[in-house]
């Protein structure tokens, strides 16, 4: 992922030790969270996480199809986490890379631990990732919009799952690598967390770091899930606020008629 | 799609047995928490490849053979050698393993192994170039499964690593744009020794290196890969559990102070 880091240095942090997009080593890039966004799933979410555009779907609880995959106790739980052929630079060919081949398990092992499955045995749950622009810290926008798009499908869930990656730009750790930071970068540390159950659910990592270092950028990327969370919580109020208000208005409405 | 799977059921009777062991600060087989189970590693077994390690990691068994051969460069490092690390469940090795396209399983150990390889950049991908841009040399790791009794990981990456110091290749000279081969070998230009140290967590205590049945009730794992200077190079966590920020702090630094055995014991073997 980090392809070459060798060829020509590019600096990524100014003399006031700003970076090249002007955050400071411990800003988020702006995050935007929409619940709700698509007609036909069970529950979606959308995010723009720097210029990250994702969309994330949810279908289900629903009859396991086929059917010899389905397990006596617990819902089974699938993902797919896609690209888009025209979401990178060069295009991407719209089959499923090693890579995220890869990614679609991560994700599905960061979300499934907030997941009350227990509830739904012999049924599916079906959850659809599709970058359709990437720009550094894919997994992780993912990881956060599902998790919005499973709470939106009304299935019961311990927790939401926020994710944000750390890494290291220059010798700094830093958080939330960009695009450029990512590949010119040396290393990246991408985490999911539940603030409330202090529980990581994803956590990997590349590049080059010393053992403080990864320490340091563990606490950072954790703080920044309880920022985004926080995100999380406020989108779906958001949404299920106003639906209430225009609920209760309805109500008042035919009890007036 | 990537699919929840189904748990062994007879592992799931074994799961409080294997609990309450480790809470009395001991293992099924008798280790303690902290203990790996004896590696054997032995180097070029298999004369065909360039390079071939074969270790025993307790019961489990993985073969690692390196082949070299030239290929065109990718285009935004025409500069650079390639690698690639591909990894087999081959059927012999286990009841469930099946012939066929590699599952998420096995993607999921080839990009471990090869993530631990490339980012501590083990091999000096630029001497690995013939022609820029048109031809250099292609690295290709294959690891094979041969025998499962858990932590599958580290004897992978062990094996790949094992497989990569002892390979050897023709040396080279190119001059008015055709290769000329000499007779003398060369050793691959290594710079570092990345070594993966798995952790697994069952109930809430957390136990290094685990074997097939502690795998089996395990609620997540995580694997720490350490360069030669300490330095961290890659990590992946598994499975459906989940681990606290303290829990993974101290499986750090215990998988890097794990990892320098290791890392001697398997470059000892060279020469």
């Amino acid at each position: 992922m980090l392809g070459n880091k060798k060829e020509e240095k590019v600096r990524l942090l100014d003399d006031n030790g700003l970076r090249v997009d002007g955050r400071r080593l411990d800003e988020l890039r702006p995050v935007k969270l929409e619940v709700g966004v698509l007609e036909k799933a069970d529950g979606s979410a959308y995010i723009e996480h720097g210029r990250n555009k994702i969309l994330a779907a949810v279908f289900g609880p629903r009859e396991a199809h086929p059917k010899h995959i389905a397990l006596a106790d617990r819902a089974v739980v699938r993902c797919r986490y896609h690209m888009a052929p025209f979401s990178t630079d060069e295009r991407k060919s719209p089959a499923p890379s090693r890579r995220e081949l890869e990614l679609s398990k991560v994700i599905r092992e960061s979300l499934e631990p907030s997941i009350m499955s227990e509830y739904f045995p012999r049924s599916t749950i079906d959850i659809f990732i599709e970058v359709l622009q990437a720009d550094a810290g894919t997994r992780c926008a993912g990881v956060t919009s599902a998790s919005l798009a499973l709470a939106d499908a009304g299935i019961p869930l311990r927790e939401l799952v926020a994710a944000c990656a750390a890494g290291k730009v220059d010798g700094k750790v830093a958080l939330d690598l960009s695009d450029i930071e990512d590949k010119k970068g040396d290393a990246d540390l991408p985490v999911a967390f539940m603030p409330k159950s202090n529980a990581v659910s994803l956590l990997q990592m590349d590049g080059s770091m010393t053992e403080d270092e990864l320490k340091q950028a563990l606490d950072m990327s954790i703080n920044a899930c309880r920022t985004i969370y926080e995100k999380q919580k406020e989108a779906l109020r958001t949404k299920y606020h106003v639906e209430r208000e225009e609920a209760e208005e309805e109500e008042v409405a035919e009890v007036n008629a | 799609m990537s699919t929840t799977h189904q748990s062994s059921p007879l592992a799931r009777l074994e799961q409080k047995t294997i609990q309450d062991i480790i809470l009395k600060g001991k293992r099924i087989d008798e280790r303690g928490p902290f203990d790996y189970r004896p590696l054997t590693i032995t180097l070029g077994i298999v004369e065909k490849a360039n390079g071939s390690a074969q270790v025993y990691l307790g019961k489990t068994r993985v073969l690692a053979g390196v082949k070299i051969q030239t290929g065109t460069p990718f285009e935004d490092t025409p500069n650079e050698g390639i690698l690639t690390v591909n990894a087999e469940f081959v059927p012999l090795a286990y009841p469930t393993f099946e012939a066929g396209p590699p599952d998420e399983n096995s993607i999921e150990l080839a990009r471990v192994v090869d993530r631990g390889i490339r980012e501590s950049k083990a091999i000096d991908l630029s001497k690995l170039c013939i022609d820029p841009g048109k031809k250099v040399f292609v690295v290709f790791v294959d690891v094979y499964i041969l025998d499962h009794d858990g932590n599958l990981i580290d004897a992978a990456g062990m094996a790949a690593l094992g497989a990569l110091v002892n390979a050897k290749m023709q040396e080279f000279e190119f001059k008015s744009g055709e290769i000329r081969y000499k007779d003398s070998k060369m050793a691959l230009p290594m710079q570092n020794y990345p070594v993966p140290i798995t952790s697994v967590k069952i109930g809430n205590s957390v136990i290094v290196d685990p074997c097939l049945e502690e795998e089996q009730v395990m609620s997540c794992r995580l694997t720490v890969t350490t360069g030669k200077n300490d330095d961290v190079c890659a990590m992946q966590k598994g499975g459906l559990g989940t681990f606290t920020p303290e829990e993974i702090k101290q499986i750090i630094s215990s998988a890097i102070q794990k990892s320098r055995d290791l890392r001697t014991k398997i470059i000892s073997k060279v020469n």
